[in-house]
């Protein structure tokens, strides 16, 4: 289960087996030594319609170099083992039940996941797969937007386990910066409701904005886009892309008042 | 077992295809819009309007046209020709579109995206635009840009702006993903046409109701049930649109006709439903080419088919029985366009030119049969360059 006493804190998404297995492996490894609790993983897949430029390109990169499911669970099972923090994944529907929901969800427990997160799996349609995760004590995490109306807000809130995750913005991963008004009004709603940790993602860049999530209420922010970017500008040496991991990482890390391990 | 015509359910699913696989972005305008969607289907007065567009400005109804030349050249059934070629902006596309825009008035939408492939649906979607002075994008894989640049041209001239799709394969599918990140977007402001019997709930219910249209007209126009239908299947909207009027008369057999491509091997094919197995695209559960649940990419020389998923109706209708659905190759299809010019002076879409390449190799094996109904679904001036081309290209 996705931990829940470890806030506030920042949440890396790395996109698996990108920009090399080793590459991702020395990310996983930048990201615990500044001290997040956990990695959100990427299974790349052809059709992500949720993800906005940079994940699209990490994640066709990816299946090009030939990552499949079969290496996701490997590769994650190495990176939570070697790092010691556990790992969420991020995929698209298909993806889970072309394997089938009890197979997938056994998997990732057993590749050190302790959550998964479905961004095209409306919460009208979760029922299946939050029981299959649920099965092998996993967390199905559900999302808010700033267009869910409010009684759908306060129901989705309230059946959230492991975090509640809110789009920031109106539109896709890595887009224009979160905050305002709309924000604020959206994390209000969320924490009232939600028994468990409320998290912001969709464009979240920097230690400012990172600060206003906090002081707006939330428990943490999720950043994707922008530290797959990093990555890519650190080139392919792991200890290049290690480095520049900590180094976008540790400022965000410390803006939520978090101590480096 | 509910009635074939009743689906779908509350939830969207036709039997356990469809459903609204979606970003929760995209939840409270799909919401807004079933329920604005079912207001306006008992509405007279937007029904008025929209029977009044579909005869005076597309042209409707379009006519039923017996083919006698093809007959005596295939040796089989009368053949009756769905003259959808003949609808304002020359295809089926604008039934749903002219519906459509009608809704997103009633939405209040300021602004209309559509995703093409052939660039019918997008010269149909910027055609209602101009008439409704709404701004309109249209994305098109860059792929298809290159092999329909007339259609581009079109729409450019309708004041539409199309926005070439470099990722993935450059097609249809690719097209579609980067309109529906679009609408995450600009939800607010804007409506999707979809163009196809695809996507989450309710577009597949919509776009069918919209295209049903062909279908009740055939039913009038022949004065008698047709002993089968044909229709070639991408998306399959043109198909849903025919066979939907004729699900519950079980007499009537329906055939959907697939793009065979090149082989049968995965990635020169469309063959979503012969070929695939269920999966999840664009919104919806329905019968998919994928490899390890990546999509597949796919091949045909009609860029309005080159598409690895299918209305997931469609997925529906292959399990229950109730449509059999064969395949065509690139070479027959061409076959076929370059023999119905010959035989009927009539120029059909490599698309449509499927469902005609199928009855050409089957009528003669069905003499019990008497009336075949096949739907001409859009006129072919848009692929002459390309058929010029890959003839060439043979020849030479």
């Amino acid at each position: 289960m996705i931990p829940q006493d470890t806030y506030p804190s920042i949440v890396p998404f790395l996109t698996c087996g990108w920009p090399s297995p080793e590459g991702f492996l020395a990310s996983v490894r930048g990201l615990a030594k500044v001290g997040c609790p956990y990695f959100e993983v990427g299974f790349p897949f052809s059709d992500p319609i949720a993800d906005g430029p940079t994940i699209q390109l990490t994640s066709s990169e990816a299946l090009e170099a030939g990552m499949n499911l079969k290496m996701c669970f490997e590769l994650t099972a190495q990176a939570t083992r070697e790092s010691g923090i556990p790992a969420v994944a991020m995929t698209y529907a298909n993806l889970v039940y072309h394997l089938g929901l009890n197979e997938f969800c056994q998997r990732l427990k057993e590749a050190g996941g302790e959550g998964l997160i479905v961004p095209d799996l409306s919460f009208e349609e979760s029922e299946p797969v939050k029981e299959a995760c649920n099965r092998h004590d996993l967390h199905l995490v559900s999302f808010l937007a700033p267009t869910t109306a409010a009684e759908r807000r306060r129901e989705v809130a309230a059946a959230a386990q492991g975090f509640l995750y809110l789009v920031a913005v109106r539109g896709v991963t890595g887009g224009a910066g979160a905050s305002g008004p709309e924000l604020q009004q959206l994390i209000t709603d969320a924490k009232a409701a939600a028994a468990c940790p409320v998290l912001v993602g969709f464009g979240v860049r920097g230690p400012e904005q990172v600060m206003d999530i906090l002081k707006a209420g939330a428990d943490g922010a999720i950043v994707g886009s922008a530290l797959l970017e990093k990555v890519r500008a650190a080139g392919t040496d792991g200890a290049s892309i290690e480095k520049a991991v900590e180094e976008f990482l540790g400022p965000l890390v410390q803006a939520c008042g978090a101590t480096p391990a | 077992m509910q009635a074939l015509k009743q689906w779908p359910d509350a939830r969207g699913r036709f039997g356990e295809f469809g459903g609204r696989f979606v970003p929760e972005t995209l939840h409270a305008a799909l919401t807004q819009l079933e329920e604005q969607y079912r207001a306006v289907a008992q509405d007279e007065e937007f029904q008025a309007e929209l029977r009044s567009e579909l005869k005076d400005f597309s042209g409707r109804p379009t006519p039923l046209t017996r083919a006698t030349r093809l007959e005596k050249a295939w040796g089989g059934p009368r053949i009756w020709l769905k003259r959808e070629d003949l609808n304002h902006t020359g295809s089926h596309k604008l039934n749903n579109c002219l519906g459509q825009v009608l809704l997103a008035r009633r939405l209040g939408k300021k602004r209309i995206i559509a995703e093409t492939g052939a660039g019918q649906h997008g010269v149909a979607t910027a055609t209602v635009c101009a008439r409704y002075g709404l701004p309109c994008v249209v994305y098109m894989g860059a792929e298809d840009v290159r092999r329909q640049a007339l259609n581009v041209y079109r729409m450019r001239l309708l004041g539409a702006e199309v926005r070439p799709v470099e990722s993935g394969a450059k097609t249809l599918k690719d097209a579609t993903n980067e309109a529906m990140r679009d609408w995450v977007a600009t939800v607010d402001s804007t409506h999707y046409i979809i163009g196809s019997v695809v996507g989450p709930h309710p577009f597949p219910m919509m776009v069918r109701d919209f295209q049903s249209v062909i279908g009740e007209e055939v039913k009038e126009q022949l004065g008698r049930l047709p002993d089968r239908v044909i229709a070639c299947v991408g998306g399959g909207s043109n198909a849903a649109g025919i066979f939907y009027p004729f699900v519950e008369d079980e007499s009537v057999k329906l055939v959907g006709v697939e793009a065979g491509g090149l082989s049968s091997e995965i990635g020169e094919h469309c063959r979503s439903l012969s070929a695939g197995s269920p999966g999840i695209l664009h919104g919806a559960r329905t019968y998919l080419l994928q490899t390890e649940g990546q999509v597949s990419a796919t091949h045909s020389l009609s860029a309005g088919l080159d598409y690895p998923g299918v209305g997931p109706e469609h997925s529906f209708w292959k399990d229950s029985g109730r449509v059999i659905y064969e395949s065509v190759g690139d070479k027959d299809a061409i076959k076929a366009f370059q023999e119905v010019a010959r035989c009927e002076g009539i120029i059909a879409a490599l698309e449509s030119s499927h469902a005609y390449a199928w009855a050409s190799q089957n009528a003669g094996k069905f003499p019990d049969e008497k009336d075949w109904v096949i739907c001409s679904s859009g006129r072919g001036d848009k692929d002459v360059a390309e058929v010029e081309r890959l003839t060439e290209e043979v020849n030479s």
